[in-house]
């Protein structure tokens, strides 16, 4: 016997102890930064959640600050990646060429490889003075009389920011939402479509009414997905963000995120309440990802469910 | 009056599938940009000190043999705890625990883990080992690291023998081979490529990783061998360097951005090849 690394009982052990320890792995997680963060539970409360000071002087701390930047780079980075992952993922699966489509899929899965800190470097030194000299100026400019917008897109334009943290977010998670729907898009039966087609429909047509809603828990699945990585993606965004703790109703002026605080904050944090409140602050990022990756995994489930029993 | 309506619905499809091609053309330009920007200020700076000299005081000589060595160094680490367990797990997964209440949640945690913040995955590694051990270390990187390099083990793993066919298990079962013999002699065999794919793209994943080294391993401006100490990484001095306000060490850091995205094209390629040759 080659090899021998012991009776099928004990190999049979050593795998489900290697299974259990993924579980302790994530109970770990949960266990080591409620510990570590229980100082400044203790001292602030549930008003951690809603206080908006930042003061390491008077170690006085709260989280809507980084929240409120997490939660608005996010948004905005949803609001470019939905919809250009979705046609990107229709180009993929109905106008592209055979021969294109692989090289295009691997050119997106491409994007997807290249690691956040690149995104980081590139966003600080190439895409933020680009924004800042040709971009913010005309827009603040264009919108300054018109009574909302004039707020959303006030100057100064530093070039960093939480625009241009959202918008490299969204190049960053494009590729999830066009991986995940151009997989469900292939997997819609083309009777359906044909149907459509033999009725008159048009392109769009079919797109919207047929494989649209046939597809629609697994694109809502990678959208969430998508959701869960830019909630939590850190040095792409702490290269771009500015680390302002402050709420500004402009998108270009600098802020912070959940991340972006942990990661420069961190090794820098003196006094017995900083640090156990920049955990508290990872701690509220891991529930938040976790509910919204669950959400995801179980759209995901459903689908292979469905497509399993078809098959 | 048909007619005209069916012109106005051929007119709509139009715009959108144009819609949809501009969206390609939008995401392949970002992809376009970022290499191009790359290349041309990373190859600027790339020159043999980069690989023989340690990080340099602002403003003079240097280069970035201390974080190459040390990336090398806590990524080895990561692949040598990481790979057993993640493999182990996802033979759990895909060969006894298959359909049991136990491996769906364990699946189902892996997949969450897989998308977790990897600054989290820092936070809890600092609060195991570093406050525990009293300092930063390369040991607590490396850990930090593998708690990346599991769950993408398991799940490639679980993946490639979930494609094994059963009669391959039965045959071998036929002849007597008891059930370790049989996942370790029959399965994993046939779904070495696979599990080698998913060692290569592990590391790929955290070649590029800063967060979790950011207070595990800290950052060390001289070259050191000693795992037990703070240990220099390339994507934490890309970060150092890019935030400073030295144009030497920007262009260091650029030098660094390009072995990184380099070695990640490097490793996918070759995970992509060794994936294709078993197919």
């Amino acid at each position: 016997m080659p090899g021998n690394l012991g009776s099928d009982r004990t190999f049979r052990f050593m795998s489900l102890a290697c299974a259990i320890g993924v579980l302790l792995m994530f109970a770990g997680i949960m266990v080591a930064l409620t510990y570590g963060a229980w100082p400044s539970i203790t001292a602030f409360g549930f008003s951690f959640l809603w206080t908006d000071i930042w003061n390491p002087v008077t170690q006085k701390f709260g989280a809507v600050v980084p929240i409120y930047g997490t939660v608005v780079t996010s948004f905005i980075a949803m609001l470019i990646a939905v919809p250009v992952g979705i046609g990107i993922a229709i180009f993929l699966t109905e106008l592209c060429p055979r021969s294109l489509r692989r090289p295009i899929g691997i050119a997106v899965e491409l994007l997807a490889g290249i690691p956040s800190i690149i995104y980081g470097i590139w966003g600080l030194f190439i895409l933020a003075p680009f924004l800042q000299k040709y971009v913010m100026p005309p827009v603040i400019d264009a919108f300054s009389n018109v009574p909302v917008l004039s707020d959303l897109f006030a100057g100064p334009p530093y070039g960093i920011g939480m625009f241009t943290a959202g918008l490299i977010l969204a190049i960053m998670i494009l590729p999830f939402i066009t991986a995940v729907s151009r997989d469900v898009f292939l997997t819609v039966p083309p009777v359906l479509k044909e149907a459509a087609y033999g009725l008159g429909a048009t392109k769009w047509e079919v797109e919207y009414y047929v494989v649209l809603p046939y597809a629609r828990g697994g694109v809502v699945g990678g959208i969430m997905l998508a959701l869960g990585r830019a909630l939590g993606e850190t040095m792409a965004v702490t290269f771009v963000i500015g680390n302002a703790h402050r709420i500004s109703p402009s998108l270009f002026a600098p802020a912070t995120t959940i991340s972006a605080a942990i990661a420069n904050e961190f090794t820098e944090a003196v006094g017995a309440l900083y640090g156990p409140a920049l955990i508290e602050l990872g701690l509220i990022l891991f529930f938040v990802t976790v509910i919204v990756l669950a959400a995801a995994q179980y759209m995901l489930y459903q689908l292979d469910r469905r497509t399993g029993a078809r098959t | 009056m048909n007619r005209a309506r069916y012109v106005r619905r051929r007119r709509r499809s139009n715009v959108f599938m144009v819609l949809s091609i501009a969206a390609t053309l939008f995401g392949l330009g970002w992809l376009a940009l970022i290499l191009v920007a790359l290349l041309y200020q990373g190859f600027s700076g790339l020159d043999v000190s980069v690989f023989t000299q340690s990080t340099p005081p602002p403003a003079a000589a240097g280069g970035l043999l201390n974080a190459i060595v040390g990336s090398l160094m806590m990524s080895f680490f990561a692949v040598v705890i990481g790979t057993p367990i993640g493999l182990m797990a996802g033979t759990y997964l895909g060969e006894y625990g298959r359909h049991g209440r136990l491996g769906f949640v364990v699946r189902f945690l892996n997949d969450i883990l897989l998308s977790a913040p990897s600054i989290v995955l820092g936070l809890f590694v600092y609060d195991v080992m570093v406050l525990t051990m009293g300092h930063f270390s390369a040991w607590a990187g490396g850990v930090a690291l593998a708690t990346i390099v599991i769950p993408v083990v398991v799940r490639t793993t679980e993946n490639m023998l979930l494609l094994i066919p059963n009669t391959l298990r039965e045959a071998a079962a036929a002849l007597g081979a008891g059930h370790s013999i049989i996942i370790r002699q029959i399965t994993w065999r046939a779904a070495r490529a696979g599990i080698v794919t998913g060692v290569l793209l592990a590391v790929a994943r955290i070649a590029g990783e800063t967060a979790p080294l950011l207070f595990t391993a800290l950052n060390n401006q001289f070259f050191s061998l000693n795992p037990n100490g703070p240990m220099a990484s390339l994507p934490v001095s890309i970060f150092q360097m890019a935030m400073s306000p030295y144009a030497d060490w920007h262009r260091l850091a650029w030098a660094g951005a390009v072995l990184i995205t380099m070695t990640v094209l490097i490793l996918s390629i070759t995970a992509r090849a060794v994936e294709s040759r078993s197919e």
